[in-house]
């Protein structure tokens, strides 16, 4: 595929990294020159210094036969100028960030009038993956599938749940629950993807696929918390808070802000009519215990320093009850935190370039493929696919456990219609289903892929 | 330093040199030649040295600049030394330092020779000289890069060392679709020039060496006096493909695209036919009372020019007997050299440009101590790193140069011989002055200077950088 890629700051770096493994043909335009030199000596992608909204700068990069372009310089508007002049150029599909709430707000007219494929805020990008963990506290992550019928949860397999040196045959029976699979287990470095006489650990970071009122019943039934938390308190208001704090209003819980200065308060007060907004400094060990940070259910550090909210994170997972969130804007250091007892950590730049990914992975699959959706898990080790059965083949109207599938492949969740199905030997997949696949064996493009080759 | 990476580019170049001498071995084979036999052995040392080295694929396939400098320097004398045993071997060039001179001055396309007579040469030796001209042309490592799976790692540093020009910029993104493209075009235009040769009635072995030749701008001929026997439309024919081998092949990539205009605008270009045009009307001028036509004395004006400036070194005549005038043009022309991003030696047109601006530049400062004014090269400003680099590259040639004159003087020549015998080796021509002139050869020299002149021909084909990185100390020293 080909990708022009505007803007090479943190995101668009990750982005250049990530996709120019990928075997596509990457272009990337940005008006600092040391930027440029050091990405495209970095990786095989070609550089140009220049304006990505003008024309000729385009024109050069070969926008007549580009696929996607990627705007994420650091202008709002520069990146829907460039959007829109690439649009008019060529047809292809074009991506923005846009932060700035005014323009985000009207993401559906700015879509649709001015043909942009995917507005992307990473604020609201980051609120919303923050929100999702407070609303599903013991969940490290969630994807979804099937328009929502069915979901991946990513959790940590703590003590309480029993299932210690237990195989995965005898899990169901254990916890005397069905509906559920556990299709990739990753223990320190590696990645397994299991199969029955698999003996799980503590510790274990487990996928499982269910539906959500499956999934509920099986974590009440290990102890896992399920219920979404009732209160929160958030340190610093600043663009995330904002609408982290408009979204869990939605949804009834409680919020609480913390944050420094007076005029700013002023503005959250206005703009966020049921949060109490409290004015003090967040990192002052007084001022949380004065507002009773014991009593919180859960705790989001949102300041603009890295290091003061993942001190502050340390000193509130001792004290708050249930869910501790640190959003980190920088990602150099990620070896470092990941050994830190932090609970769930947010990197709103790698979240806005994961979307992107994920938007790009799907458009070039979709070109002569029927792959539906498609996740990375673990580190990119994964890949969780969703296939569309258009017509019958070889693994249609056979049990599944008469295919001979490849190593390191499960095939996880079947839906056809509104059911949803987590398959056993027996069962049979249909033209028209969908087939939910977890495998390690990256690059899958048709659902016949998954047998052995022969 | 990545030593195994360079180690598995080692092996993957000597494997793709055992399949190019597959091509003389089949003429070989045709024309019942014993010497076919010492191509045969040659190839089973190539295959089984290289397969040797690149069986175990390098776990770690970091590449940065060094490894890209001194993987390509290896490369071409690894190269070098296996390609000259079939001349070794077979016994057609019975000393191993003249058999490596022919084999380099093939590969970096110079087309020195030390051979008086050519002519009776097996014609599988015959090809192997004028087909290392082609695959020194575009270069060995750029063939690698286009064929071979992209790897891991970033390869653009060996293209970078290996291909010519002040800044090698790709053509599309991708390292391996950009070798593939110039190879396309290097290959579809090396065939036109042999078709067109050939219906126009050259011999078909002579149209394809000499298609050959004119290709990598190399200069090797199959007749003894070079292109001189040829009838006047085949050179015509040559001298035109000589100035498109020239040109830089960005231009025929933007052709190909439908840019005609972006192409044509190229500073770069429009100079390099500004330069053969004006010399070319200036040696006939000169030379007008040597010949007796009007259109003789253009046809070999614009040969002569076009050879030297784009470091082919075919001649047409024994310009050796032509005015000091015309001589002294064709010296210059020496220097000049070929367009950037093309096959051909020398300086390269865009530098001079590049340094011609640089002096205005300075001009300019030194009338108005605060004015402030930037080198531009196609309406675009050149980097300070680049006018830095070539600036360095003008300083490396002339010590280069120098060095190499006063150790060739050691054989007592006179000085012409040796000035121009360094020129004409550093630059990529093939043949200089008096008793290296077109009409005589390199044989005369020394063991001695024959390594300094192929130190010289492999240093200006490189451009300077990667054989001075190699046998820099800094290169090898363990870090600490």
């Amino acid at each position: 595929m080909q990708i022009i890629i505007v803007g090479c700051g943190k995101v668009g770096t990750a982005l250049t990294q990530k996709l120019s493994k990928e075997d596509n043909n990457i272009c990337i335009i940005d008006k600092k020159p040391e930027v440029v030199h050091e990405l495209s000596s970095e990786c095989d992608v070609m550089g140009m210094i220049g304006n990505g909204a003008s024309y000729s700068v385009l024109q050069e990069a070969d926008i007549e036969h580009t696929d996607l372009l990627i705007a994420v310089t650091e202008s709002d508007e520069l990146n829907i100028l460039c959007c829109v002049i690439a649009r008019k150029a060529s047809r292809c599909h074009t991506i923005a960030r846009v932060r700035n709430p005014i323009y985000s707000n009207e993401a559906g007219f700015l879509q649709e009038e001015l043909g942009l494929s995917l507005i992307i805020n990473p604020e609201q990008t980051a609120a919303e993956e923050i929100s999702r963990l407070l609303c599903f506290p013991g969940a490290i992550g969630i994807d979804s599938f099937a328009g929502g019928k069915m979901e991946m949860i990513r959790f940590r397999l703590s003590e309480q749940a029993g299932l210690d040196g237990i195989s995965l045959k005898e899990v169901a029976d254990r916890v005397r629950c069905e509906g559920f699979l556990i299709c990739a287990v990753s223990r320190g470095e590696e990645v397994f993807i299991p199969d029955g006489n698999f003996v799980l650990q503590e510790g274990d970071i487990i996928s499982m696929v269910a539906s959500r009122v499956n999934a509920d019943r099986f974590f009440r039934k290990i102890h896992l918390q399920t219920n979404g938390v009732k209160d929160t308190m958030i340190i610093g208001g600043g663009k995330i808070a904002v609408y982290l704090a408009k979204l869990l209003s939605n949804v009834g819980i409680a919020v609480k802000i913390i944050e420094t200065d007076e005029v700013r308060c002023k503005e959250l007060c206005e703009l966020l009519p049921r949060a109490a907004v409290i004015h003090g400094d967040g990192s002052d060990e007084k001022v949380l215990m004065e507002e009773h940070i014991e009593q919180a259910d859960s705790f989001v550090a949102l300041t603009g320093l890295d290091e003061e909210n993942i001190l502050l994170s340390l000193f509130a997972k001792k004290r708050v009850k249930r869910k501790v969130v640190t959003k980190i804007n920088r990602s150099q250091l990620n070896e470092v935190i990941s050994n830190l007892d932090l609970d769930s950590v947010v990197y709103p730049k790698l979240l806005t370039a994961q979307k992107i990914l994920q938007y790009s992975r799907a458009m070039k699959n979709s070109i002569g493929s029927n792959v539906k959706t498609l996740y990375r898990l673990y580190g990119d080790r994964v890949e969780a696919l969703e296939f569309n059965i258009q017509e019958d083949s070889m693994i249609t109207r056979v049990p599944l456990c008469e295919l001979k599938l490849k190593t390191g492949l499960l095939i996880c969740g079947i839906t056809r219609g509104n059911q949803v199905i987590i398959p056993n030997g027996q069962s049979i997949i249909k033209k028209g289903d969908t087939m939910i696949v977890v495998t390690n064996q990256l690059g899958l493009q048709d659902a016949q892929d998954i047998l052995q080759n022969i | 330093m990545n030593y195994s990476v360079i180690r598995y580019v080692l092996g993957s170049v000597l494997k793709f040199e055992g399949l190019f001498l597959c091509l003389p071995l089949l003429v070989g084979l045709v024309a019942r030649e014993e010497s076919s036999l010492a191509f045969f052995f040659t190839i089973l040392i190539c295959l089984s040295l290289g397969f040797l080295l690149s069986f175990r694929k390098p776990k770690n396939m970091k590449f940065y600049a060094v490894e890209g400098f001194v993987s390509v320097s290896l490369s071409w004398i690894v190269l070098s030394l296996a390609g000259c045993l079939p001349f070794f071997l077979s016994g057609e060039i019975p000393s191993f330092v003249d058999a490596l001179f022919e084999t380099v001055s093939g590969f970096t396309t110079t087309g020195a020779s030390i051979l008086s007579e050519v002519e009776p040469m097996s014609r599988c030796c015959l090809l192997w000289r004028s087909f290392t001209h082609w695959i020194g042309g575009m270069g060995v490592l750029v063939f690698v890069l286009a064929v071979l799976p992209s790897g891991e790692g970033n390869m653009m540093y060996l293209m970078k060392a290996e291909s010519p020009g002040p800044s090698v910029e790709k053509l599309v993104p991708k390292v391996r679709t950009t070798a593939f493209i110039l190879y396309a075009v290097y290959t579809a235009l090396t065939i036109s020039e042999m078709l067109l040769l050939f219906f126009t009635g050259m011999p078909l072995f002579d149209a394809v060496n000499i298609g050959f030749a004119t290709a990598g701008t190399g200069g090797f001929g199959v007749l003894n006096d070079s292109c001189g026997s040829y009838a006047p439309h085949l050179q015509v024919i040559i001298t035109v493909f000589m100035i498109l081998f020239g040109v830089n092949f960005n231009c025929y990539f933007l052709l190909l695209r439908g840019k005609l205009k972006s192409a044509l605008c190229s500073e770069e270009v429009r100079v390099y036919l500004g330069i053969i045009l004006a010399a070319g009307l200036l040696v006939a001028w000169n030379t007008r009372e040597m010949f007796s036509t009007l259109g003789e004395t253009l046809r070999h004006a614009f040969f002569q020019v076009a050879s030297i400036i784009t470091t082919t070194g075919f001649s047409s005549v024994d310009f050796g007997l032509w005015p000091q005038f015309s001589l002294t043009i064709l010296v210059l022309l020496c220097f000049i050299g070929a367009c950037a991003g093309s096959t051909g030696g020398g300086i390269k047109v865009s530098r001079i440009i590049i340094m011609f601006k640089t002096v205005l530049k300075e001009l300019f400062t030194i009338k108005h101590p605060r004015g402030v004014r930037s080198v531009k090269l196609d309406g675009r400003t050149v980097e300070h790193e680049t006018v830095r680099s070539v600036n360095i590259f003008l300083v490396i040639y002339v010590l280069v140069m120098f060095g190499s004159v006063l150790l060739v003087s050691l054989d007592n020549f006179d000085f012409t011989t040796n000035f121009t015998a360094v020129v004409a080796t550093i630059n990529n021509i093939g043949p200089g002055l008096e008793k290296v002139g077109p009409a005589s050869n390199f044989g005369h020299f020394s063991d001695v200077s024959k390594v300094v002149l192929i130190f010289d021909m492999l240093a200006g084909r490189l451009e300077l950088f990667p054989m001075i990185v190699l046998f820099s100390p800094l290169t090898w020293k363990k870090r600490k």
